[in-house]
């Protein structure tokens, strides 16, 4: 009955026509995008008293954008490839934003106003070397200095206006290290300062006309250099000897070198290894020396003096002229929750321009990076603005001592997401909300009519949509019925957790991660801690956040656990040992906290949390736990079990040793791994049985312990262009984790990866490169269990001779059989992720980010391996699609619309209560979130439901009653006087 | 520039006079050092005609071998890609409103880096590497005109409309059937008591 149930319910979904598609005026009602840079690298300002007033900006994730000085919003955003980082960006000829990116190899021109590319210059580049980028500063406009380039090992003299190159000069000799280029303000002449085997500087003199080297001094230096350089002037810098005790400064006015070595013991008492800081400071320089920043003014003849000393950590920014031939510089330090700006003159520190003390979120943590600009106030005085980029990659702009505005580009880098319920609404709590008469609700839903009837005026629109904006409290900060408001909590790189609110994506609270051992542990990854739903309900729901202190894989790690409802970090502790994987477990305590194995790289694993009650529980399972661990640099694959408690004395009774059970080996020669995917653990699977269309009855292979491992050949692990056909193969393998067996091997001739895959259910479905076609392809594998075949007998389940109840075990031998099918796809894919729904009774889509960072939503049912040619009337009933060599794409189905989530990285989606509807939050530098029903939403009104029509026509049905009875009556009434 | 159907030189000379008509002039398609060449090529965006489609040029990409390296157009629309080793490569365009089919370019390191191009999607050659849409993406559905069939499809409509034919028709049928059946009927109905649609409603009931 039940399966009867099922096939009518599956032929129901089936047969209605599946295709994620929005009208225009639907956009942004479930959905929300939010465009984003990441953490600031260089910032130009651009103020000049015409036109807009904008910032440009490079970041970390090499983006190149212009950013409006006065709200912060961006103007034009460029995000370049993942390997061409940018090494430097200015301005030049006042209208171009000059980019230097791929270590010093492409030099690129922007137009400022619109970010439209104006040229491209791919620059000679034999090694690798440091990239400089010196854009000369215009004074006379008939005069047109070219830019200077330098990066793998070569000058380039490129003309700003069309990016040609007019010379360029090797210096690729051996052991000679160019550090600075610098060219003093209406002079000829380039100096190209470089070390020679760190030991000796080289000076050359370069014409900027021609390029020739009109004259080359050298100096041996017996100490030796550390490398750490600052340049001081146009014709002296200071840099820091091998030992980094000694500070030379070296001079080489009218082509002699000279050398002024000052002891930094001299200078400061308590002197250790000391660091010199990268601003750029006219006549000085900043050293960092045992936590203190110390500045140093350097004399005419390289006389090094200390002029002042900061005790506290300081941000500072590079030197900005100002008015009178004078320089003045900003530093930035904390002070308790607060942060002091400082703007005062090069040449007299106690002059100091500017001080401002600002109210900062502790939550940002300390400032990274400072950069200023200077404006004229009305009172011909000098003012300044601050552009800071905090701990936790937030950019902030300071102006008259408040902040103007903040952009949370930490979440450009989001490296793990999970999701949390929101708080349930309590009674007496009530949100405010203002109920609509009646009268107003009718209105609205006229105008709905109207609108879907496409009878509504401009205005009408206009005020349908501010309707749809604002109704049903889509941002309210409690759980709703459907499930439809939910929490996105992210991990930022910097460290720092975010709680998005799905209905506007609001940030509804963050936090910056502690730690006791370290100041800023780096993040790893999330969990889910505690999700009280049976027991311990008054307790709030938690997230576990893994982190360790260090990039170092055997750094120790850091736990962290933060209330999911009020954003606060309940506790953090130092585990004193190393994080190579954790391991959710299927077992709960009393308070409904999860288990977790976290294994170590002495290939221990350790229980959390460590309460007597969660040992109990997990030495009741001790026989039953196993893991594996993929070493993919070496080809292996291990299965792993329990074998009993740690013997070190150092270790508590909640570390346990690990016996190997079984080992997948590789052969390096011929198959690398580069990709190895699992079920998500908590999917819901509806049934196990799957009807075909001649009543027949397949069983999936549902098992939670299978791994998906891809494998090329040595030679294809490399780009697309660099193999033929016939060097490289793709080989796919599904594993069984518990016994190590391989319960399936497919193998594709002349292909390669990369390959993306997403394993949902029984079915693999995998994005790899054809050599052959030239194309990308699409392979789909399914798996059905052949021991529970026989069951189709009626009466075998009559009479209960089935095996329905029997447990599954991994140990028995598993009797199995798998369909694919392979398709083209005519698109590079970046990432692949499958919707989820609360029962799994709902058809899945799969959601393909392409390489143009949309999101295309693909039914599973064009990746159905029972696809024929010409599906029989009875398969095309039951929604069999006919076979076509390709996948199709579209247009309407991209979920992402006319929106790109650009650098897009990773897809993830969870189920809403209403089981026809799903959460897919994308991330990458931008975020986007929407709502999907990937059969349309069965099981409720969608928002379009226009309750006006239904009054409407209920009205009329009354009214129509009404005269029909009392013409029914007339008529009764006549006849009867007959 | 060499034709690529070189059985046939006169219909490649006609090709090649057919393509310099269409795009005046001839691109240098690569040159370079021994081991690295360089790929020039052109994107092709002929101006919308549909409404709403809002791409910027300057947010076309232009990806070689799935993101190895991504460049952006001139504004002339020419795109480069430097230091690109002998080999077959493939080169996507990804630009908000259109559908460009992968290239498979062939870089010959036998002919000094000479390009020869197919789209992938129609298997056509290229004789330059110019990039044209396949097609125009819509991303939305166009809400359908109100119109009457509209309305009557609706469930609402279906109702009204099985009303009307229930009140309009149904008397009309009748009139249909033979004098003497319905006075047959009629007082068979009686016999039975007719239940009428006042006495069907109670306050019709209490009016009695």
């Amino acid at each position: 009955m039940a399966i009867r149930f099922y096939l009518i319910l599956v032929v129901f979904l089936l047969s209605a026509i599946v295709s994620f598609s929005l009208y225009e005026d639907q956009v942004g009602l479930m959905d929300w995008h939010q465009r984003y840079i990441g953490k600031v690298k260089h910032a130009v300002f651009h103020t000049q008293k015409t036109g807009r007033k904008r910032v440009i900006v490079s970041t970390e994730e090499n983006v190149v954008a212009s950013l409006d000085l006065r709200h912060g919003e961006i103007f034009w955003r460029h995000v370049l490839g993942t390997n061409d980082a940018i090494d430097g960006v200015d301005i030049a000829l006042g209208k171009y934003v000059i980019t230097l990116s791929s270590e010093g190899s492409l030099l690129r021109a922007w137009n400022l106003p619109d970010g439209q590319m104006v040229w491209e210059t791919s620059l000679h580049s034999a090694q690798h070397s440091k990239s400089l980028l010196s854009v000369p500063i215009n004074l006379k406009v008939d005069k047109d200095y070219p830019i200077l380039v330098f990066g793998g090992g070569y000058l380039h003299a490129v003309s700003p206006i069309d990016g040609e190159v007019l010379w360029k000069k090797d210096f690729t000799a051996e052991g000679f290290e160019v550090q600075r280029v610098l060219q003093p303000l209406e002079s000829s002449i380039i100096y190209v300062l470089g070390f020679l085997h760190s030991s000796e500087a080289v000076v050359y003199q370069i014409d900027s006309k021609s390029g020739d080297v009109v004259a080359e001094k050298s100096m041996a230096f017996p100490g030796g250099f550390s490398g750490e350089i600052s340049s001081v002037s146009n014709d002296k810098v200071v840099v820091l000897d091998s030992t980094r005790s000694i500070l030379v400064a070296i001079s080489f006015v009218d082509g002699g070198i000279s050398f002024q070595k000052t002891h930094i013991s001299d200078l400061v008492e308590d002197s250790g290894k000391a660091e010199i800081l990268s601003p750029l400071l006219s006549n000085m320089l900043a050293v960092k020396v045992n936590k203190r920043t110390i500045f140093v003014r350097v004399g005419g003849e390289g006389k090094l003096e200390l002029v002042d000393s900061l005790s506290d950590e300081t941000a500072m920014s590079d030197s900005l002229p100002v008015a009178d031939d004078q320089v003045a510089f900003a530093s930035v330090h904390h002070e308790g929750s607060k942060i002091h700006l400082m703007v005062k003159l090069v040449d007299d520190l106690d002059t100091v321009l500017l001080r401002e003390s600002i109210q900062m979120d502790q939550h940002r943590g300390r400032v990274h990076k400072v950069f200023i600009n200077n404006y004229i106030k009305t009172d011909r005085s000098n003012g300044f603005r601050a552009l800071i980029v905090m701990e936790d990659h937030s950019l902030l702009l300071l102006q008259q001592g408040a902040i103007v505005w903040s952009r949370e580009e930490g979440l450009a880098s989001v490296t793990d997401v999970t999701t949390a319920e929101l708080p349930v609404e309590k009674d007496g709590v009530s949100v405010a909300q203002v109920e609509h008469t009646l009268v107003d609700w009718l209105k609205g839903h006229v105008l709905k009519l109207k609108g879907s009837l496409l009878l509504a005026s401009p205005e009408d629109v206009v005020a349908i949509q501010e309707m749809r904006m604002k109704s049903s409290g889509r941002s309210k900060l409690t759980r709703d019925h459907n499930g439809f408001r939910k929490l996105f909590i992210a991990l930022t790189r910097a460290g720092k957790l975010f709680a998005l609110h799905t209905g506007d994506g609001s940030i509804v609270w963050s936090v910056l991660l502690n730690s006791p051992a370290c100041a800023r542990p780096s993040g790893i990854s999330l969990y889910q801690w505690q999700v009280p739903h049976h027991h311990a309900m008054d307790e709030n729901p938690s997230v576990l956040v893994v982190g360790r202190c260090g990039s170092d894989s055997s750094a120790p790690g850091v736990l962290s656990f933060v209330d999911v409802y009020t954003g606060k970090e309940i506790s953090s502790s130092d585990i004193g040992h190393s994080v190579v994987q954790v391991m959710p477990l299927p077992f709960t305590d009393s308070t409904e906290q999860r288990l977790h194995l976290i294994a170590d790289t002495n290939g221990h694993v350790h229980l959390y949390p460590k309460t007597s009650e969660a040992l109990s529980i997990f030495q009741r399972e001790f026989q039953n736990v196993y893991w594996y661990n993929v070493e993919a640099d070496n080809g292996i694959i291990r299965g792993q079990g329990m074998k009993s408690t740690c013997s070190d004395e150092t270790a508590d009774e909640y570390c346990f040793t690990t016996r190997e059970l079984w080992t997948v080996v590789f052969p390096s020669e011929s198959e690398k791994i580069i990709s190895t995917l699992t079920r998500k653990p908590n999917e819901v699977v509806h049934t196990q049985a799957k009807v075909s269309t001649d009543q027949d009855v397949l069983y999936k292979y549902v098992s939670r312990n299978l791994l998906f491992v891809a494998t090329v050949s040595p030679k294809g692990a490399g780009e697309i262009g660099s193999v033929t056909p016939e060097e490289s193969a793709l080989v796919v393998y599904l594993i069984d984790t518990i016994t190590g067996r391989i319960l399936h091997r497919l193998s594709h001739q002349g292909c390669q990866g990369p390959v993306h895959a997403v394993f949902s259910e029984n079915w693999v479905v995998y994005h790899y490169f054809n050599l052959r076609a030239h194309k990308y392809e699409v392979t789909v594998v399914e798996i059905y269990d052949q021991s529970r075949a026989e069951n189709k007998n009626v009466w075998k389940l009559v009479l209960g001779k089935h095996n329905l109840t029997a447990p599954i075990s991994s140990y028995s031998r598993p009797e199995m059989f798998t369909k694919s099918q392979s398709y083209f796809f005519p698109q590079s894919v970046k990432t692949i992720a499958v919707t989820s729904t609360a029962k799994g009774i709902t058809s899945k889509q799969l959601l393909i980010g392409t390489i143009g960072d949309q999101i295309l939503a693909l039914d599973k049912r064009f990746v159905d391996p029972r696809r024929t040619l010409n599906p029989s009337q009875a398969e095309k009933e039951e929604g069999i699609i006919p076979l076509t060599d390709s996948l199709p794409i579209i247009p309407q189905s991209y979920i992402t619309h006319a929106l790109k989530v650009e650098g897009l990285r990773g897809i993830v989606t969870a189920p809403a209560k209403l089981e026809s509807t799903t959460h897919v939050f994308a991330y990458g530098v931008d975020l986007f979130y929407t709502r999907l029903a990937p059969s349309k939403t069965y099981d409720s009104l969608t928002d379009d439901f226009s309750y006006a029509l239904l009054l409407i026509t209920i009205v009329a049905l009354v009214a129509a009653i009404y005269i029909t009875w009392v013409l029914s009556e007339k008529k009764e009434l006549s006849e009867k006087w007959r | 520039m060499t034709p690529i159907i070189r059985s046939s030189p006169v219909l490649a000379f006609l090709v090649l006079q057919f393509f310099l008509i269409f795009f005046a002039s001839t691109l240098p398609c690569s040159f370079g050092s021994e081991d690295s060449y360089t790929i020039t090529g052109r994107v092709k965006i002929p101006p919308s005609n549909v409404i709403g489609h809002t791409t910027k040029f300057s947010s076309v990409k232009v990806v070689l071998n799935g993101g190895q390296s991504v460049t952006l157009l001139r504004p002339d629309g020419y795109f480069t890609f430097h230091k690109v080793p002998a080999g077959t490569h493939l080169i996507e365009v990804s630009a908000m409103g259109y559908f460009f089919s992968p290239v498979r370019v062939d870089v010959s390191a036998r002919h000094h880096g000479k390009v020869h191009a197919t789209l992938t999607e129609t298997r056509r050659s290229l004789t330059e590497l110019v990039l044209e849409p396949l097609r125009e993406e819509q991303y939305y559905e166009i809400r359908e005109p109100f119109s009457i069939l509209s309305l009557v499809k609706s469930p609402m409509g279906l109702m009204v409309g099985f009303m009307v034919v229930v009140v309009f028709l149904m008397p009309k049928l009748m009139e249909n059937i033979d004098p003497e059946e319905m006075k047959q009927a009629q007082e068979e109905m009686r016999r039975q008591g007719v239940p009428s649609l006042s006495s069907l409603l109670p306050s019709a009931g209490a009016s009695r």
